[in-house]
């Protein structure tokens, strides 16, 4: 692999994590299927153990925390559909990885849209 | 000889399929972003095309991480939605047109790209709300599509050079096959946003401003960028700009941009279409 520096607050999903999240991953990817998001619901840790999560993947899904997820291996592809399951939306996980309320992590979106009009109007390289 | 008319990118994000079935054109939040195909519905209707191809990346509905394809090109004759298990609506099944997917295999295949090719696939909302907002209350729409699915998933990924000449080949193959169809492009995903990490949220207009400008003509300029470095400038899922420069190689030399729209924030992430013309 090549070596890079790294991005702060970012994991790029190569192939360590395609290994190492492959369980969970692959668990995410049955929520496609109506009565496997019921299956989970009904008994999390049944489902889990069917999937062959490891430790780390369970406390995180336990937890409901999206970082523990990533840190598990997770990508965010799949992870959108357990997201789907608990009810949350992209401003709520956006909130939970940044440690902002919800409102907050609106608030920062909105401050980019300062740009829109510069971006609509051809960018400064133009 | 089939013709290339041009192309329309845009958006893909999830949320704009609920805005669309909670009918929110209007609403304060939605309308800076709907207003902007205005536009695009006037090109559309103007142009009419026979045949989109559409270039975007499968978000875990067709492709697991079992097989996960680098390029992957549709050659069905119909391709069915279903449940991505986060709510979406699922729509009819959209028309495929398999023998100019099956022109287009030859072709990039003949050009060196070995791409998987797919009899049944699965297209998710990155194919639907693109074609839903192209043409409104319109389903299935009143054209046949060749999906071209990009690998914007697990690294490694494919690199912006390559992604351009792989439209380009794509290009070539609609050129050389002898029909008299008009061939739109539609290119969906970005622009700048990240979903995952303590980095979500990241937005780069800047960033944004400058891929607008150089898919225009100069979207060779866009080659210089690593995958690395596009992690860095558009975000985790702002590399979905792989899938616009694809569609940019597909419509030749020059293009002139006819129409662009540009919104932050939808959902957690910068909005953007453009209406490129072949020239």
């Amino acid at each position: 692999m090549t070596s890079h520096h790294s991005i702060p607050g970012t994991v790029p999903f190569g192939p360590e994590e395609a290994m190492k999240g492959y369980a969970l991953n692959r668990m995410c990817y049955s929520f496609n299927a109506g009565e496997c998001r019921k299956a989970f619901l009904a008994d999390e840790e049944a489902y889990m153990a069917k999937y062959g999560l490891n430790d780390q993947q369970k406390a995180a899904i336990r937890a409901r925390n999206v970082l523990q997820m990533i840190a598990a291996g997770g990508n965010a592809y799949y992870l959108a559909k357990l997201a789907g399951i608990f009810g949350l939306n992209m401003q709520d996980i956006g909130a939970q990885q940044t440690g902002k309320s919800v409102e907050e992590f609106k608030a920062y979106l909105q401050s980019f849209a300062s740009k829109n009009e510069m971006v609509m109007k051809g960018g400064k390289n133009v | 000889m089939s013709k290339i008319l041009g192309s329309v990118s845009t958006s893909h994000i999830p949320s704009i399929g609920k805005a669309i079935a909670l009918k929110l054109q209007q609403d304060a939040y939605w309308k800076p972003f709907f207003d902007g195909f205005h536009k695009v519905h006037s090109w559309i209707a103007e142009q009419k095309p026979d045949v989109v191809v559409v270039v975007y990346n499968d978000h875990g509905l067709n492709f697991f991480l079992d097989k996960m394809p680098t390029f992957a090109i549709g050659a069905a004759q119909s391709y069915a939605t279903a449940d991505e298990g986060w709510g979406i609506a699922t729509i009819p099944p959209v028309a495929g047109d398999a023998k100019l997917s099956w022109a287009i295999i030859e072709g990039v295949v003949e050009d060196e790209f070995d791409v998987v090719t797919c009899q049944e696939m699965l297209i998710d909302h990155a194919v639907t709300i693109p074609l839903q907002l192209l043409w409104p209350d319109l389903l299935p729409p009143p054209v046949k599509i060749v999906p071209v699915c990009i690998n914007t998933v697990q690294h490694p990924l494919p690199t912006a050079k390559r992604c351009l000449d792989f439209g380009k080949a794509i290009g070539r193959a609609i050129h050389a096959y002898g029909s008299n169809q008009k061939v739109m492009v539609l290119s969906t995903g970005g622009l700048s946003h990240q979903l995952d990490g303590e980095r979500a949220g990241f937005i780069n207009a800047d960033f944004d401003a400058e891929c607008l400008h150089a898919l225009i003509n100069t979207p060779e300029d866009l080659t210089k960028y690593s995958i690395h470095q596009l992690v860095e400038l558009s975000g985790t899922q702002g590399l979905e700009v792989l899938n616009w420069i694809v569609g940019r190689g597909i419509l030749g030399a020059k293009a002139e941009e006819m129409h662009r729209n540009y919104h932050i924030p939808i959902s957690n992430t910068a909005s953007a279409i453009q209406i490129l013309q072949a020239v």
